[in-house]
């Protein structure tokens, strides 16, 4: 089945090692992926598994200890600043924190102008960014107009979380690492982040990594699930495979962690 | 009936910002918690969940200042008491706090023994170090912490383990009532399903007599809690048992809220979650009728005109609409109608 999908991003051996000798900490231990063209693959891990290394690893802000990744199929180059700027325009991220994702020094305007500058958009007409910039903002429901003069740290988290999905909007990028882009926002506005992610990816057909430590989330969102222990794939599937029918007992004290309302929740097992 | 641990009437408080301008945080709220129970408060941020709970700790420094009501700890009146005075002789022993993130709580200069000694001489001098260290050992113990914690610096400690140690800093003095803001808001699944059993633990050993809870979890809260409580701007918009608040909720924004739950159980995949679209109204102008009739969808020209009442339905259910118990529900039904 997987074989009529293009590959969009894959990575063989990947391996990170913090430190030397007696403090040798291996974060990513040698894991191989394939993340096809479209797909939504969740990353399920406990805080320590290794799951933002690794999507730093993938956006290129650490290095690679060990193993390769490709990214459309060829080798995945970026050792000047040149081509890493060239890789970031396919590959964007949204991070945990919004509160620390935004240069405090710039205006929210010149961080959405930043985005269409780097897009290719530098030569046009004022007036046409602005058009686009409204634009980004209306999709994720925030007008345009009450935002030009403000700072991001003048926004909610919530806000703030769904200005970076209009950064995304504007971008257009191949793929997204989301990692962690709802646990620090409260869980009414979370549905309407999800919401906005999932209608975004319908709309530019971008493919979605998403790290989460919340198996309940990863089961809503994704296509496929990768459960990653101390640094290990440890079990991978179709969401529905991996959730409902775990294999690995790590991935079932997994599920049976998360609080449920339908099911007992069982406390002696801690 | 069992001894009633809180109780809360009426109270109102609010901030005074830099500009004078009134922000009525806590509005109007009464609730009261019995020995042995946990109360679950739960609303999006700026609700007014983590203010109401300086608020019962009489924690009044500025810019939140007492504005009218009664908090009575176990039959004592601490409502308008000198916050100084509040510290010390209430805070510790009558009523205690597990604050959001007890990751900035704790002092990196200090070991946790040294820091429990200080906590427990600020009340009671005359006790030895032994009886210290023996109270708290016991505590570590309740709390499956390893005693070695105790000659430990925070930073040694994970995550989980340091939100532990500071339970075990606000229980060491047996309170009466342990208000626990969001504790496990920072902590991934395991470590909070192991802080959760802990604080039951407590609750069985006899540690704490009885608990707030206050998250925006909503399937935490239905695991932990016996009633829950809804806010949304500043007042209490439901209240009822945790089956009842979760299962059966009455008000149209309580309702928008269990519509956002998560879990990973079978059928999710196919539920849209429902998210509450608009803003919370901006508490510097509160609207005249109805907080919520912004955002709602049931909203009727009356909403908008004059303030809504808490409904009693009896019970201890209790929720804040204009429209009876039937017709929330015939339009629920509705709702649901026209979305199959």
């Amino acid at each position: 089945m997987p074989d009529e999908r293009k590959i969009c991003l894959s990575g063989s051996g990947l391996t990170r090692v913090f430190g030397f000798g007696r403090q040798k900490t291996v974060a990513v231990d040698h894991v191989d992926f394939n993340f096809y063209e479209g797909e939504l693959v969740s990353i399920v891990g406990e805080s320590g598994s290794g799951k933002t290394t690794l999507a730093k690893m993938l956006l290129g802000l650490i290095s690679i200890t060990e193993g390769d990744i490709y990214f459309q199929g060829k080798k995945r180059d970026i050792r000047t600043h040149k081509k890493k700027k060239e890789y970031w325009k396919s590959v964007q991220a949204i991070f945990q924190d919004p509160y620390s994702s935004y240069n405090i020094f710039n205006k929210i305007d010149a961080v959405l102008l930043d985005c269409i500058n780097m897009r290719g958009g530098r030569k046009l007409p004022y007036e046409k960014k602005v058009e686009l910039m409204a634009e980004a903002c209306s999709f994720v429901n925030l007008k345009f107009e009450e935002l030009t003069n403000k700072y991001p740290f003048e926004l909610s988290g919530g806000q703030m979380q769904r200005l970076m999905i209009a950064r995304i909007f504007l971008l257009n990028p191949k793929i997204l690492l989301a990692d962690e882009p709802t646990s620090m926002i409260d869980a009414c506005s979370r549905a309407t982040i999800l919401d906005m992610l999932m209608q975004l990816r319908k709309e530019i057909g971008m493919t979605v990594v998403f790290i989460t430590h919340d198996i309940g989330l990863a089961y809503y969102v994704s296509d496929s699930v990768y459960i990653m222990e101390h640094g290990k794939f440890v079990e991978s599937g179709s969401a529905d495979e991996v959730i409902l029918h775990p294999k690995e007992a790590y991935t079932q004290r997994l599920i049976s962690d998360v609080p449920k309302i339908y099911e007992e929740w069982d406390l002696s097992t801690v | 009936m069992s001894r009633v641990m809180l109780e809360v009437k009426d109270l109102t408080t609010k901030y005074i910002t830099r500009f004078q301008e009134d922000v009525y945080a806590v509005d109007h709220v009464s609730l009261k918690v019995e020995e042995g129970k946990t109360l679950g408060i739960s609303g999006e941020s700026g609700c007014g969940k983590s203010t109401l709970a300086l608020s019962l700790m009489g924690y009044y420094f500025a810019p939140l200042h007492y504005m009218s009501g009664e908090i009575i700890i176990d039959g004592r009146n601490i409502s308008g008491m000198d916050p100084d005075d509040v510290r010390k002789s209430i805070l510790g022993t009558e009523i205690s706090y597990i604050p959001q993130s007890a990751m900035n709580a704790l002092n990196p200069t200090q070991k946790i023994i040294h820091f429990i000694e200080d906590v427990i001489q600020a009340h009671d001098p005359y006790q030895t170090k032994k009886e210290i260290d023996e109270l708290a050992t016991g505590c570590c113990d309740v709390l499956g912490l390893p005693a070695e914690v105790l000659q430990k610096y925070p930073v040694e400690l994970s995550g989980g383990m340091k939100q532990r140690t500071v339970i075990a800093v606000s229980v060491i003095l047996f309170p009466k009532v342990l208000i626990a803001d969001e504790p496990t808001s920072a902590l991934d699944v395991t470590s909070q399903k192991m802080v959760i059993k802990m604080l039951r633990n407590l609750m069985e050993k006899g540690y704490i007599k009885s608990m707030i809870f206050i998250t925006h979890e909503l399937p935490l809260l239905y695991n932990v809690t016996d009633d829950i409580m809804v806010m949304y701007a500043g007042q209490i918009v439901e209240k009822g048992t945790a089956k009842e608040a979760v299962f059966d909720p009455l008000h149209p924004y309580s309702k928008g809220l269990m519509g956002s739950i998560i879990v990973p159980e079978k059928g999710l995949r196919d539920v849209k979650l429902t998210a509450i679209p608009g803003v919370p109204p901006n508490l510097k102008k509160p609207p005249a009728g109805c907080q919520f009739a912004e955002r709602c969808k049931f909203v009727r020209p009356e909403c908008k005109a004059a303030s809504v009442p808490l409904r009693d339905v009896g019970y201890g259910r209790a929720y804040r609409c204009i429209l009876s118990e039937k017709e929330l529900r015939d339009a629920y039904l509705r709702e649901a109608k026209k979305d199959a």
